[in-house]
């Protein structure tokens, strides 16, 4: 076997390996800006020496509040949820080997709304029994359109329209919730129907940022075994991979993220849905695009609630503008599949 | 070489939900050999090679790899041992064809980390084994079928496996890639010892390549044996309900099989 073979395959990941730096690397100081214009940006602007200080303890008129009581809890909830999606939506997409098989089409979301709309209005509940009825209303959902969709062959097709249905109803319910809800519950409850970054508050974060950091690194983790999971059942159990075991972990991981990041913001609208065909357009061809979906996730929640704050007259909540951009998406890819005979 | 094994089944009963497709197969399979399973549509070849690839798990008996049952084996060990190329493999979008090659290395790599240079080795010697290393950075889409088929084998050929299984290897394939694909494997057979087992539709290009035949007919094994012993014509009208004559190609000396029909040899005249 020839040295002229093994070097030319070499050239060709360092290149491959190279592009999908540069893109993360990119990904990852847009993310720092945005960051850093979600804490400088508002009815004042601050110069970003002084927040920097405020954050660090010290305290100045004005700004210390604004900064770490307001600004700050809203940024850390779109940088933690919109990575929670990127990953979630792209882990979903990859497994199921169809991009419209993710948790925002096919009801998890709303699932998990459902809940925490539920525990808001109904229950008057607090924060921690929100997220655990968000997570587990997210796995029941799963479960659900699971079984229904399982039939005598497992089709992918089968599960994403049962999924769109199952979600049409959940929409229904947090409807009828908030038709019914006391008044002073809706301007929260309202976060559920398009996801808001709106009234972000320190003490709602803890349970978002810890299970996101315990899940996305076991899905990173787990790339191999997921870019092994898209060959298909039978080669990937030929190769070794254990395919229940490694999908159940994966889907749970996805579904507890999802479900907490919706407990908090709300289903932002289509970004766990646009996060991976963006982060894969972007990288190229053949390489683990979970760091750079979740990148992208972060990047299109932070811009887009920017844009809502003050690119117009009237404050828009991210996922209005999320939605208008996900939206028309939708639509192309529904044709494209159609037309290749894909759905 | 490769090291030999015994690779059997015992008393193997197969199929899916409630209905048994293998009824009580016997078999082992020769070492460093290319063996093909035959047989009519249905008769159950393909569950029979999945059932001995462990994809499916026997309702009673057992496949056993050196005497010891293989559902005994860690699946990443076994994987380094035993190779299948299912019948449609699916394509995941956006692949470069080197990176798809590599993937049958993931038995032997770690959980994190890049390739290592044994790695990159069995990648190139796949992909010039299998000639398509000039498309080592295309994406696989960019290919066509025959071209893609290549690169199947070429990534069960990564895996580096003792006894490699193929289903239905040559099927949407033109006769010229048909004929490539199978001296490609022959290649692999003789130059590196690998067992070969798998399923053809075409019985002459079985009788042509096969060193043993294992004949099925509705889930039983029905003759087993070198081409010559198992494609005559009492055989192939037993096996496949077929009138024929059987004469020697002319090519390679192996048996050929000449169908018969109503217009040909049948008795009807135009």
């Amino acid at each position: 076997m020839s040295q002229a073979a093994i070097e030319f395959i070499q050239a060709g990941r360092r290149q491959r390996h190279r592009r999908w730096f540069i893109v993360t690397s990119l990904l990852a100081i847009i993310a720092v800006g945005l960051c850093c214009a979600m804490l400088v940006l508002g009815n004042t602007i601050y110069p970003l020496g002084d927040v920097i200080r405020a954050l660090s303890g010290e305290k100045i008129k004005g700004v210390s509040f604004a900064v770490s009581t307001i600004r700050l809890p809203r940024m850390l909830a779109g940088l933690f949820a919109g990575f929670a999606f990127g990953v979630a939506g792209y882990t979903f997409q990859t497994i199921l080997r169809n991009p419209l098989a993710n948790p925002n089409v096919i009801g998890i979301t709303s699932g998990a709304s459902a809940a925490a709309v539920f525990c808001i209005v109904i229950l008057h509940a607090s924060n921690a029994v929100i997220s655990i009825a968000s997570v587990v209303a997210g796995l029941i959902t799963v479960i659900f359109i699971y079984i229904l969709s399982r039939g005598k062959v497992f089709s992918i097709g089968r599960l994403i329209l049962i999924g769109i249905g199952i979600q049409a109803m959940l929409d229904a319910v947090i409807s009828y919730l908030l038709l019914i809800s006391a008044q002073q519950d809706i301007p929260s409850a309202l976060r559920w129907l398009t996801g808001s970054l709106n009234g972000s508050q320190m003490r709602e974060l803890p349970p978002l940022i810890i299970i996101v950091l315990i899940c996305s690194p076991l899905i990173i983790g787990l790339s191999k075994h997921l870019s092994i999971l898209e060959l298909g059942e039978q080669s990937a159990f030929s190769l070794g991979v254990n395919t229940d075991r490694t999908r159940i972990a994966l889907i749970v991981s996805s579904v507890c993220m999802v479900a907490i990041a919706t407990a908090t913001t709300g289903p932002i609208a289509f970004v766990s849905f646009l996060a991976g065909p963006i982060a894969k357009r972007l990288v190229g061809v053949g390489s683990s695009n979970i760091m750079p979906a979740g990148l992208v996730g972060v990047n299109l929640v932070l811009a887009a609630d920017l844009i809502g704050q003050f690119a117009f007259e009237y404050r828009f909540p991210v996922g209005i503008i999320t939605g208008l951009l996900g939206a028309p998406y939708l639509i192309f890819l529904l044709i494209r599949m159609n037309q290749k005979g894909e759905l | 070489m490769k090291p030999t094994h015994l690779f059997q089944a015992e008393q193997l009963v197969a199929g899916y939900e409630n209905k048994t497709v293998i009824h009580g197969v016997d078999l082992t399979i020769p070492s460093h050999q290319i063996s093909v399973i035959i047989g009519s549509n249905g008769c159950g070849k393909s569950t029979l090679l999945k059932t001995l690839a462990r994809l499916i798990k026997p309702t009673s008996g057992h496949v056993t790899l050196d005497s010891k049952p293989i559902s005994k084996f860690p699946a990443k060990a076994l994987a380094r041992i035993i190779g299948l190329l299912p019948q449609s493999p699916i394509v995941p979008e956006g692949i470069s064809v080197a990176d798809l090659v590599g993937r049958g290395r993931f038995p032997h790599q770690k959980m994190f980390g890049s390739w290592s240079k044994k790695d990159y080795e069995a990648v190139a010697e796949a992909m010039t084994i299998m000639d398509i290393t000039q498309f080592a950075n295309h994406n696989i889409d960019e290919l066509s079928g025959g071209q893609r088929q290549r690169v199947w084998i070429a990534m069960a050929l990564a895996q580096q496996t003792d006894i490699l299984f193929l289903d239905e290897p040559t099927t949407f394939l033109d006769i010229t890639y048909q004929v490539e694909i199978l001296d490609l494997l022959t290649d692999l057979n003789r130059k590196h010892g690998t067992t070969i087992v798998m399923v053809l539709h075409d019985i002459n290009l079985s009788a042509r390549y096969a060193d043993h035949i294992f004949a099925l007919h509705t889930g039983k094994l029905v003759a087993e044996g070198t081409p010559a012993e198992v494609v005559t014509s009492e055989r192939v009208k037993e096996i496949f309900g077929l009138d024929c004559t059987v004469i020697e190609d002319p090519i390679s000396g192996s048996p050929l099989v000449v169908p018969k029909g109503r217009y040909h040899g049948g008795g009807v005249t135009v």
